[in-house]
């Protein structure tokens, strides 16, 4: 992974997208050059000392000739309800990207790609990628409802499976009923969304012998492994430990993972 | 001409007033992609124990106003880790390293200064007299001058190497701790911990940190800070490293008047990770703007006579 940047952002756009739900492009061309699928950066939130600490973030896209960063969010406190009323030319320090991405495979092959409501953020920049490698993707992406459906543009070599928990789109119920619609010809799998999604895709998916990557979030202060705040419990050789998601992961192999 | 920024505390001599807090900045490894290493005055790494600790359940931490809650719980890599391979890299990057050590007997405390005693790169050593978040040790030395002075008078006998006692401003007097860790061998005084705290989940129901307490850091703890180190400067008049959430120059020249002979930059860290050489900066300009030619000339003026 390449160094952290700490640099000054532009607000390119901010867009509703959903209730409550914004799409945030920012200009920051060395970020969107480094960044890779499943990295993330640490925004600052305004200029005061409340909210104190930045924002973790994961990204959702970079258009490297533009030099932008796209990030995608709910609104669940103040830090990012100052986000969501950003407007163009506004500029907010940028930290990253940060953590460990995606391990994307070498030659092109068939993936599965799971998210459950704003997990689906950093697997739509990892599905860019994948498919740029010549990969075959299904995605199977799950939300509470139709509006909140954040799912790739249709291209080539990409399938989209949704469903919904009030069955508004798709199949009705949570992104798991869609799991034996991961074919036979599927090597590997990402996964990203809440918990206890990731430990039920996870669970179902190792049973069958595939093994996958999921992304955690977790509270952070530092974003660099400094603090040792962002903690989650996996497994070392014969023992357990603490891995800090944001310089060890936040992407971890799901069997690394221990969910209870 | 550039104003002089050099001070001594006690033996422990700094190029500048300005140090990182323990604990917010890692082993300096995790900075050095961000950040000029050899600016601050010296590193002060994560408190250190004799064997490794896997620290607390999560959530460790949680924004508060102005301010955060950390219960890590002291997790590290240990002692021999450091001394095998977190000591070295700061070492070759010549970056002044204080170690920061906790344990939960004087016994423990004394044994990690003898191992840390002749470790190359080091300048002192800080006794974390005053972790908020752990069972045994901790605050619960802090706390009592008799036990303060018991770890500080270990540490002094085992190592050769200037010590810094630091203190919580959890306590009925922090003169008579203070008084008590530098007659027990201490030369210099980090003021202050982070003070603790909570925080409730109105939805859960339940308290937010794994460990149900935690310390807070941050601006909101500041004017405990500069409180602490003016009451201990104004009686006591030694080496204070003045310390709890600054965040800018401005904000650092407030403990320096009050009696600090340099500062710590911690939480700021994880807001800005250059926080300490924009601190330093700042400190230079000032001096500067107010044609103030040495730095030392400022440690305690605000008080009546200097």
């Amino acid at each position: 992974m390449s160094a952290a940047l700490l640099v000054e952002a532009v607000v390119l756009r901010t867009e509703r997208v959903a209730p409550d739900h914004y799409r945030l492009v920012l200009h920051a061309p060395e970020v969107a050059r480094a960044a890779r699928p499943g990295q993330f950066v640490m925004v600052r939130c305004g200029s005061a000392w409340d909210p104190l600490l930045r924002r973790p973030f994961s990204v959702a896209g970079v258009d490297r000739e533009a030099g932008a960063v796209t990030l995608l969010f709910r609104v669940v406190g103040r830090g990012t309800a100052l986000l969501a009323g950003t407007v163009p030319g506004d500029a907010l320090s940028l930290l990253g990207p940060l953590g460990r991405g995606f391990t994307l495979p070498q030659a092109a092959e068939a993936a599965a790609v799971i998210g459950g409501g704003m997990g689906l953020a950093p697997l739509l920049f990892l599905v860019e990628e994948l498919l740029a490698r010549g990969c075959r993707v299904r995605v199977l992406a799950g939300a509470r409802s139709r509006q909140y459906l954040f799912v790739p543009e249709p291209a080539p070599g990409c399938e989209v499976l949704v469903a919904t928990e009030d069955g508004s789109a798709g199949r009705p119920g949570p992104v798991t009923v869609l799991l034996p619609f991961v074919g036979p010809e599927v090597r590997r799998y990402y996964a990203c969304g809440p918990r206890e999604m990731l430990r039920a895709v996870a669970a179902e998916l190792e049973r069958r012998g595939l093994s996958g990557e999921v992304c955690l979030e977790e509270r952070m202060a530092c974003g660099v492994g400094a603090c040792r705040g962002c903690v989650c419990r996996v497994r070392r050789g014969e023992g357990m430990a603490w891995a800090a998601v944001c310089a060890e992961g936040p992407v971890f192999p799901a069997g690394e993972v221990c969910w209870e | 001409m550039r104003p002089r920024l050099r001070v001594r505390l006690g033996r422990l001599e700094l190029k500048n007033p300005v140090v990182t807090a323990s604990g917010t900045f890692g082993f300096g490894r995790e900075y050095a992609d961000l950040v000029d290493l050899s600016r601050p005055g010296a590193v002060t790494v994560k408190s250190l124990t004799l064997a490794p600790r896997s620290g607390n359940p999560p959530p460790r931490t949680v924004e508060t106003p102005a301010g955060m809650l950390n219960a890590i719980g002291l997790e590290n890599p240990g002692v021999e880790w450091f001394l095998a391979e977190g000591l070295p890299f700061l070492r070759q990057r010549r970056v002044p390293v204080i170690a920061s050590i906790a344990g939960e007997t004087a016994a423990e405390y004394a044994a990690l200064a003898a191992k840390l005693d002749r470790a190359p790169g080091l300048v002192a050593l800080e006794v974390n007299l005053s972790c908020p978040n752990v069972a045994r040790g901790g605050l619960a030395f802090g706390g009592d001058p008799v036990a303060a002075a018991e770890v500080t008078r270990a540490v002094r006998e085992a190592t050769g190497l200037p010590v810094i006692a630091k203190l919580s401003a959890q306590v009925t007097d922090i003169v008579a701790v203070a008084r008590a860790v530098l007659e027990a061998g201490a030369e210099v005084l980090s003021l202050i911990n982070t003070l603790p705290g909570m925080a409730v989940d109105v939805y859960r129901r339940r308290p937010v940190l794994g460990n149900v307490f935690g310390g807070l850091s941050g601006p909101a703890i500041r004017p405990v800070a500069v409180r602490a180190v003016w009451q201990v400067y104004a009686a006591l008049r030694c080496p204070i490293i003045g310390m709890g959430g600054i965040m800018t120059a401005v904000d650092a020249l407030e403990f320096v008047l009050a009696g600090a002979r340099a500062v710590a930059v911690g939480t700021a860290h994880f807001v800005n990770p250059r926080a300490a050489e924009e601190v330093l900066d700042g400190i230079e300009r000032y001096l500067v703007e107010q044609g103030v030619a040495d730095f030392n000339d400022l440690v305690g003026a605000a008080h009546d006579g200097g």
